[in-house]
């Protein structure tokens, strides 16, 4: 993006320049400082027997394998339900309602609001209605459900900004052409609008993996393989929590644990992000 | 994109389904707060039938034990951290996105962008942890206790600073290539441009960054009960001790009963109203400037 | 192409959806065909509460499901409030508890399995040796504050307490005729290990904990020690043969008399049989 003049020509941009790369610098100092902790702890017992036996001792020896699977489990719950709900509520608010409306500003505030609300709240919130109303009790599909309300507002905020983004001429020339404006939302609009629904996407799955206090409440503590969508399930950071602060000397378990987590988090951003850009929005947009 | 809200003059029926249902999702999304706020309004009845509203300002202290309900301290704490986490990553998010986009070397911009969204996954409670075995001993060395406000500032901006970053860098991302090309051609330097071009473009993505940031810092609960310190008192300097009102719920929860329990969601619906008045001010100070 | 495209969307949505359905036809609710003989021992036993004992009665649980392969000990969280209440209400079989009963909780049955006791921790590179009960209380209630009057260095001390209705708190206030509004401190806690932590990060703090928790954590290197209380050193071995002044029990508990799994479950935990566990996660088992 080299398009504006580089060099500095003036004090103004001299001191943008120092503030900007020191900023930079800062954030990857104190990111690498706290990065290299767990690595440095955690990577020496992370193995293949870590990754797929489970866990002995309370966690202090053994593995985390059925962990990992709960872990995607409430994952793939969260974004299933989550996914069509944010889409659909974002394309009614960039696309459909108008920008004075009474539904789309009531709408966006209450989003606004629940991204706001403490995870413990959520937890409560989860253990309440989907554990006891809805009958479902301490399940993965309970923590998923619990976590995809938690995503909600995250995903459908960065998608209406992606939407925002897309040219009103692409708008208008399908319009000329004679496109269903079904048609053009499903071929046209979401493949543009693929960055900010990258973003919140991003955003989400960091939020849904880290949280640990809507967990503990929804989804539980029992950390066997679970049989079915029913089953309680241990998520991976409830587990982290656990070895740190309840069980004494699981500490080193607790950092290649969040290492996993970590490796986890770093092939589901590079896989999303990768199967978006190259799979959807290429097709609409040159490189 | 307002001429198009309207739906009346489409041909195919595919579309007023589409609107149907998109409606229908929308409705879902927003019943869950309804949902959430009823459920802690019906918690909290206990409390606020048998100790009373005003009581949780004006009581002497914190202590269920002997029935003192006062929320005004923990109130600070929360209000203290959010702010003090909300200055500082603010600027360092946004800068951080535009040394991604624009004075980022190409090799570098990547990692970068990677390194950050890495960041928006690690737990709370390995935040909290680091800074537990980290950062709180460092501070101590400085001024004890060492768990205190400044301690969880820093833990909050660390961990918001991902959602800004992020955000700002897809609002950057989406300004049109013909504003950068145009400044160019007047011969405006880089910050120039980006002061005065790229900001005004992308105001209303960074501004919903920023309105979700400082959510996500009200919300924070395990990281901050483990680095400041949970002592129930308004802070007379940023190294004393604070208890924020997400942390005393995490805290007492699992051991109240009865009016206790019910006055923990009290202050849960304290938080909720924090926040609604959070996002009305905003919405009144942008109103009709940043859409549109 | 175009019809193609989307049939085979039609065969994924369809696939998915019965997947869906077939996966949650899983396992039913709690406390469902529990079966009395004891090679048949089946169903799910739910059991909530204290996080202190979520550990020990989830390994106590699992050695309980390789002798019985068809039953499954589910364990959360929560709490001791929320076992009891859990207990109360029918939502949960079993509750743990890790204090002693209060009065209102008189008509629960109560089943003891294991003792932990409660010791002062300081950093280990404090030069105090001893503290007296009279000084640890002038200490917590804020009449000491420097680390000179106790014979320590020119330091102000920084107190480490737990948060209210924890059941440490409860006894060591009890233990030094105490409340807690007459508690100043510097830092409130949650966990065992959170106090383990911030006493250890900081070299003029004063803390309590699991006294189990405190031994294995001295094993390990992590720079703390337990102090003697009343003049009797705090060791697992004190408090197993009762000299140690303070200590607490820690109970399963049950809304009815247990009958079935329920009673299996109990009997085999308070039995000869799982006292290696209790050992193995730092708690005393009871000497009967």
């Amino acid at each position: 993006m080299a398009e504006t003049l580089s060099r500095p020509q003036n004090p103004r941009e001299w001191l943008a320049l120092v503030l900007v790369w020191g900023a930079a610098g800062l954030v990857t100092a104190v990111f690498c400082w706290l990065l290299g902790d767990i690595v440095w702890h955690g990577l020496s017992h992370v193995s293949w027997t870590f990754l797929t036996a489970p866990p002995e001792n309370a966690g202090r020896r053994g593995g985390i394998g059925p962990i990992l699977v709960s872990t995607s489990l409430i994952l793939g719950v969260c974004l299933s339900v989550s996914l069509p709900i944010g889409i659909g509520t974002a394309v009614l608010l960039a696309e459909f309602t108008s920008n004075h409306s009474l539904f789309g500003r009531m709408t966006r505030r209450s989003l606004d609001v629940l991204a706001g609300v403490p995870s413990i709240v959520f937890g409560l919130f989860g253990n309440a209605f989907f554990c006891k109303t809805l009958g479902l009790g301490f399940s993965i599909l309970s923590g998923g459900l619990t976590l995809a309300c938690m995503v909600l507002p995250i995903l459908i905020r960065s998608t209406e900004e992606g939407f925002r983004a897309v040219p009103t001429s692409y708008r208008l020339s399908a319009a000329a052409l004679g496109l269903s404006r079904t048609t053009t939302l499903v071929h046209l609009l979401l493949p543009a609008a693929v960055p900010g629904l990258l973003v919140g996407l991003v955003l989400g799955v960091g939020r849904a993996i880290a949280e640990t206090a809507a967990l503990i409440f929804t989804s539980g503590y029992v950390d066997r393989m679970p049989e079915s969508l029913l089953d309680s399930g241990r998520a991976l950071s409830i587990h982290i929590f656990d070895l740190s602060m309840n069980v004494s000397g699981g500490d080193a378990n607790a950092y290649a644990s969040a290492l996993v987590l970590v490796i986890m988090l770093l092939a589901i951003n590079g896989t999303v992000s990768w199967l978006a850009i190259y799979g959807l929005h290429r097709k609409i947009v040159a490189a | 994109m307002t001429s198009l809200s309207s739906n009346t003059l489409s041909r195919w029926s595919t579309d007023e389904l589409l609107c149907w249902s998109l409606r229908g999702i929308a409705t879902i999304a927003g019943a869950i707060v309804i949902l959430i706020v009823v459920f802690l309004i019906v918690e909290a009845l206990p409390a606020l039938q048998h100790v009373g509203l005003l009581r949780f300002f004006t009581d002497p202290s914190w202590h269920p034990a002997e029935g003192l309900y006062n929320l005004t301290p923990m109130l600070w704490g929360t209000l203290f951290a959010m702010t003090g986490s909300v200055l500082i990553a603010t600027p360092l998010g946004i800068l951080s996105a535009v040394f991604c986009h624009y004075y980022a070397p190409l090799i570098l911009a990547r990692p970068y962008r990677r390194l950050i969204e890495l960041l928006a996954g690690i737990p709370s409670v390995v935040y909290g942890f680091w800074g537990l075995v980290v950062m709180v001993p460092l501070i101590a060395e400085i001024q004890p206790p060492g768990p205190s406000l400044l301690a969880g500032i820093l833990i909050l901006t660390i961990m918001i600073l991902p959602t800004i970053a992020l955000m700002a860098d897809a609002s950057l991302a989406n300004v049109p290539q013909q504003y950068l090309r145009g400044a160019a051609a007047l011969g405006l330097p880089r910050w120039a441009t980006i002061r005065g071009v790229v900001f005004p473009a992308a105001k209303s993505g960074l501004f919903t960054g920023v309105i979700l940031e400082t959510g996500r810092a009200i919300g924070e609960t395990m990281a901050i009960l483990m680095v400041s310190g949970n002592v129930v008192q308004t802070p007379s300097s940023v190294f004393a001790p604070i208890r924020t009102l997400t942390a005393n719920i995490a805290l007492e929860m699992a051991y109240a009963l009865g009016d206790h329990r019910a006055a923990l969601f009290v202050s849960g619906l304290v938080l909720m109203a924090m926040i609604v008045a959070l996002v009305v001010s905003a919405g009144w100070i942008s109103r009709g400037r940043m859409y549109g | 192409m175009y019809q193609f495209m989307c049939f085979s969307r039609w065969k994924a949505c369809a696939s998915l959806a019965s997947f869906l359905i077939v996966a949650s036809l899983g396992i039913p609710g709690t406390g469902a065909a529990q079966t009395t003989t004891v090679e048949k021992l089946s169903g799910k036993l739910v059991i909530t509460g204290a996080s202190t004992l979520a550990p020990l009665i989830g390994e106590i649980g699992k050695r309980f499901e390789s002798l019985y392969p068809k039953a499954r000990v589910d364990v959360q969280t929560g709490g001791s409030s929320r076992g009891v209440a859990d207990v109360l209400q029918g939502l949960a079989d079993i509750g743990m508890v890790s204090r002693a009963m209060k009065d209102e909780e008189k008509d629960l049955h109560a089943f003891p399995v294991a003792r932990d006791g409660v010791g002062i921790i300081l950093h280990k590179e404090n030069c105090v040796q001893a503290l007296t009960d009279e000084q640890v209380v002038a200490i917590y209630t804020g009449k000491i504050a420097n680390w000179k009057d106790v014979g320590g260095k020119d330091a102000p001390i920084t107190v480490v307490t737990k948060a209210e209705g924890r059941s440490t708190l409860e006894v060591f206030l009890h233990y030094l005729k105490l409340k807690n509004t007459d508690v100043k401190a510097q830092v409130v806690i949650g966990d065992n290990e959170q106090g383990v932590k911030t006493v250890a990060g900081n070299r003029h703090a004063i803390g309590y904990v699991s006294i189990g928790t405190a031994e294995y954590d001295t094993s390990q290197g992590v720079p703390i020690k337990l102090l003697s209380v009343g003049g009797v050193a705090a060791s697992t071995e004190t408090v197993k043969n009762g000299t140690f002044p303070i200590s607490r029990p820690l109970h399963i508990v049950t809304r009815t008399p247990p009958v079935g799994l329920t009673k299996a479950f109990i009997e085999y935990a308070q039995s000869k049989a799982v006292h290696d566990i209790i050992k193995q996660q730092y708690f005393v088992p009871l000497v009967d």
